[in-house]
């Protein structure tokens, strides 16, 4: 079974340049993830000249002449061919880009994703300003769900068929069912508005204040947690049930070996597995799709600033958040691959 | 506890799921460093009992009634922490399949580890120590590094000893080994069978051995306990019960084991045309560093009404070997010949159809047995469903079904009735060449000797040639005219079935054929006795040859 290696083995690129194991593993993904995103950004690129409505005119706002707007048009070289605008943007990635703004020279450092339309912008600045609000988001939202899902999963798996799993599913069960924006809001109201526990959340960087960071994400995390969790309880719980019914764990049950560790050495390692796999998806994703927390709690993100920049067609705001939200989902399933094949050696020859 | 007590006290158990009694009223004792072993077919409820010593039925919702000592405790009455201490410390479990046993997550060395702090409370360091001791005590060579690997490291063999080890770790009173040999490869079979015989001498540990193949335990044991229907049939030493059985069922089960050196009688019959040749065949898997060849350089030759047996242990290629006769599998190189004429195009060849181990994975089970026999005459272009249907009900009468069970769901039917059906649709297309692979390995004795019988029977009658794979030499000798031995890929000894079997020429050939149980426990120690002989001095093989 070890002996045969797959398709991607040893017969590839890596696999001929020596790169076996544990180095060529994260090579191969490595290279994997490269591949992934150059084509993310051709279809980006493609589905946006496409698209219908005129750029130029919606850039330019809605009182420019045609002659304005004709300029607008050349400025953004909006007439050039797609592929020499696609290699042009290439380029600027891998070696900066040089704009001229009519004036003088506007320089854009690599990796230069372009210019905002809108505001001339670099989109380099604009997405590293936003990245660290949703990172703040969808890390702490993480933590949270993996300690609720996997806990209530392992719980109502180990109590099968007793009243604590019938509680336990009916709450995860209305936790699924219930929008982020009526969990977020009614906790705003209850947490900030009644109790005044905690202050009404508002974005605090880790670097100025730890605490305030925390203190002010800590309602945005619980409602995106809360939802997000009821998937994971189902998910570790079927999972659990299956390894619980694996020989191994009979094996450790006939010597005596306390329940205790037999569910949380020997069941639950082998049902993380999926757990991890959904984990670095979600928390990808995330950097794209947190909108409705990020808008409801007013946190300044880049699920807000795609919306915003998608609306009036500036294209390479979208390309670039496209393909942030790529790379981090591209990253983290990569990171979860290793975690996996560190989890298991087996993973690595197979 | 009393010295004098049993170690193990068995009064009236009955252990029952749902509607199902799978164990009734048994009782039974075992001494203080004696071997027993439990016999029995599938269903007859000798696992469960097993499971029973250590009070494994708990919490899972059957019915446990009677009682069970074990080295003094009660196990019914029992707290969960006194089971928990009996669990390892006075009765340790041997799995049967020693791949799913072992958690893949973890060092071998540490799961024994794991196991000898629960009960011993030793610091990690001693208990690993422990465990590098007890495996070296199995026959691990290089202990302290082998502990460290994962059980995907270890062959078959190297797991079972790894799953004693763990047994051996605490010191028990009583080790229950369940199938502990029955995953393996003969030749490993017959070590770890040594082995267990050794450690049982030198630490006077009790043995309950539970087992379906009677020639496992009276390798094994000094008692024997029948086993059908969860009743107890019989009990005594193991010599009388399989030299003289009182009971017809013993008789009956020990009248359908296969044996090796049991009388045989002439198959004889005419014997055809060549139907399939092989000259040369080759076939490989994976390239570069993985690359392996699992069939080299074989050459043999069917004929109309003859069987061709192909043994060999996992690993040997025979699968491999029996998927490019009937072109499921293309030959790397080499020349394959049907009736003289060599195939034009790559797929299966027609007239030749495959009968698989398994009766339950190779039926669809969302299909009906008759649509599943029907399917070859569809491939083949019939269209007449009238026609078709019939031809079915005849198939199915043929191979000993009711023909009405046709819209019948396999789900339905016996281990051994769903292996008929897996002959009828093998039938169907009316082939020249049948390849078996194991076609008897997953179903008892009893259904064993019936479906070979069958097998025979068809072919007197249809002048088929057959070739059947199987790795157990015994049922192999009985049901073929010529064996082809198979070691690594390549053909070690080709000959007729008194050749290879009475006079086998190559050593390794000579090898398999002492692994194989004996039936009589005198034989079986003074082969035991040879093999260590063998082993203390690596004497000449041909000094065993004496089979």
């Amino acid at each position: 079974m070890m002996r045969t290696s797959g398709p991607t083995g040893r017969t590839g690129l890596t696999g001929r340049l020596g790169l076996t194991g544990f180095t060529g593993f994260v090579a191969r993904r490595a290279v994997g993830a490269v591949v992934t995103l150059f084509v993310l950004s051709v279809v980006i690129y493609a589905v946006f000249y496409v698209a219908p409505g005129d750029v130029a005119q919606i850039t330019c706002g809605p009182r420019c002449s045609p002659a304005q707007v004709h300029q607008v048009a050349e400025q953004l070289r909006l007439d050039d061919p797609l592929y020499t605008r696609y290699v042009d943007f290439l380029r600027g990635i891998v070696a900066g880009h040089d704009y001229s703004t009519g004036t003088g020279v506007l320089h854009c450092d690599a990796p230069c994703l372009g210019l905002s339309y809108q505001t001339d912008q670099q989109v380099t600045d604009l997405i590293l300003n936003k990245v660290p609000v949703t990172g703040s988001l969808a890390l702490g939202a993480m933590v949270l769900w993996l300690i609720l899902g996997v806990g209530t999963g392992v719980l109502s798996a180990w109590r099968r068929g007793r009243l604590t799993e019938r509680v336990l599913t009916a709450v995860t069960l209305a936790g699924t069912a219930t929008p982020v924006f009526v969990i977020g809001l009614l906790l705003m109201i209850v947490v900030c508005g009644q109790l005044q526990w905690l202050p009404f959340p508002q974005y605090v960087p880790f670097t100025d204040d730890p605490q305030q960071w925390a203190w002010n994400l800590l309602l945005p995390w619980l409602s995106l947690a809360l939802i997000e969790s009821a998937k994971y309880a189902r998910l570790t719980r079927s999972a659990m049930l299956e390894t619980l019914a694996e020989d191994h764990v009979r094996t450790f049950r006939a010597y005596g070996v306390k329940e205790s560790s037999v569910i949380g050495r020997h069941a639950l390692r082998g049902a993380l597995a999926p757990v991890i796999a959904l984990s670095a998806n979600d928390f990808g994703t995330m950097f794209g799709g947190a909108l409705l927390t990020e808008t409801l709690f007013g946190l300044p993100g880049l699920g807000r600033e795609l919306v915003q920049a998608v609306r009036v067609v500036d294209l390479p705001v979208v390309v670039g958040m496209v393909l942030v939200t790529g790379f981090f989902v591209v990253l983290a399933n990569a990171v979860a691959d290793v975690l996996y094949a560190v989890a298991d050696r087996r993973v690595v020859l197979a | 506890m009393s010295l004098d007590e049993h170690l193990v006290r068995v009064d009236g158990l009955s252990v029952g799921f749902g509607d199902v009694r799978a164990v009734d009223a048994v009782s039974f004792t075992l001494e203080r460093g004696a071997a027993l072993a439990l016999v029995g077919e599938s269903g007859s409820g000798k696992s469960t009992v097993a499971a029973a010593l250590l009070g494994l039925h708990r919490d899972t919702g059957a019915r446990v009634t009677g009682t069970v000592r074990v080295g003094g405790v009660d196990v019914g009455a029992a707290g969960d922490q006194e089971l928990r201490r009996l669990r390892g410390s006075v009765a340790a479990m041997v799995f049967q399949d020693p791949l799913s046993s072992l958690d893949p997550y973890y060092a071998v060395g540490d799961q024994i580890a794991e196991v000898y702090r629960t009960h011993s409370g030793a610091s990690r360091r001693a208990a690993r120590a422990r465990a590098v001791d007890v495996l070296d005590r199995v026959g691990i060579a290089d202990a302290a590094r082998r502990a460290r690997s994962r059980p995907h490291e270890f062959s078959g063999g190297m797991r079972q000893r790894a799953l004693i080890a763990m047994a051996l770790a605490c010191e028990p009173e009583l080790i229950v080994a369940d199938e502990p040999t029955t995953a393996l490869d003969v030749t490993v079979q017959a070590q770890i069978l040594d082995l267990l015989h050794t450690l049982r001498e030198e630490t006077g540990t009790g043995l309950l051995l539970v087992t379906h193949d009677v020639g496992v335990a009276a390798e094994s044991v000094d008692d024997v306990l029948v086993m059908r229907h969860g009743r107890v049939v019989e009990r005594g030493p193991v010599a009388d019960v399989l030299a003289a059985p009182r009971e017809p069922y013993t008789r009956r089960l020990l009248s359908a084991v296969p044996r090796v050196d049991a009388p045989r009688e002439e198959r004889g019959g005419d014997l055809g045309d060549v139907v399939v040749e092989a000259q040369g065949l080759r076939r490989a898997f994976g390239r570069g560093r993985g690359a392996f060849t699992a069939v080299d350089d074989v050459s043999l030759t069917v004929r109309a009404g003859e069987t061709l047996g192909v043994v060999g242990e996992s690993g040997s290629g025979k699968t491999t070997l029996g998927r490019m006769l009937v072109g499921l599998l293309e030959p790397t190189s080499g020349r394959l010949l049907h009736g003289g004429a060599e195939k034009q195009r790559p797929g299966p060849v027609p007239g030749a159809q495959m009968v698989f181990q398994d009766p339950v994975s190779s039926l669809n089970p969302r299909r009906s047995v008759g649509e599943s026999v029907a399917d070859p005459l569809r491939a083949r272009g019939d269209r007449d469903e009238g026609a078709i249907r019939a031809r079915v009900r005849d198939l199915l009468e043929r191979v000993g079904l009711d023909p009405a069970h046709y819209d019948r769901y396999p789900h339905e039917f016996s281990g051994g009735q769903r292996q008929r059906v897996g002959i009828a649709r093998a039938l169907a297309a009316e082939p020249r060449l049948i390849v078996c692979d194991e076609p008897v390995s997953a179903l008892d004795v009893t259904t064993q000797a019936q479906v070979t019988a069958l097998l025979a029977e068809l072919q007197r009658e249809l002048g088929l040639a057959l070739v059947f794979v199987a790795h157990d030499l015994a049922v192999v000798r009985q049901v073929s005219d010529r064996i082809a031995v198979m070691r690594r890929g390549r053909l070690v000894e080709y000959g007729s079935v008194d050749e290879v079997y009475g006079a086998p020429r190559d050593p390794y050939t000579r090898e398999l054929l002492a692994a194989v149980p004996a039936l009589d426990p005198a034989v079986a120690a003074e082969r035991r006795a040879a093999r260590r002989a063998q082993a203390r001095s690596a004497a000449v093989p041909e000094e065993l040859a004496a089979v």
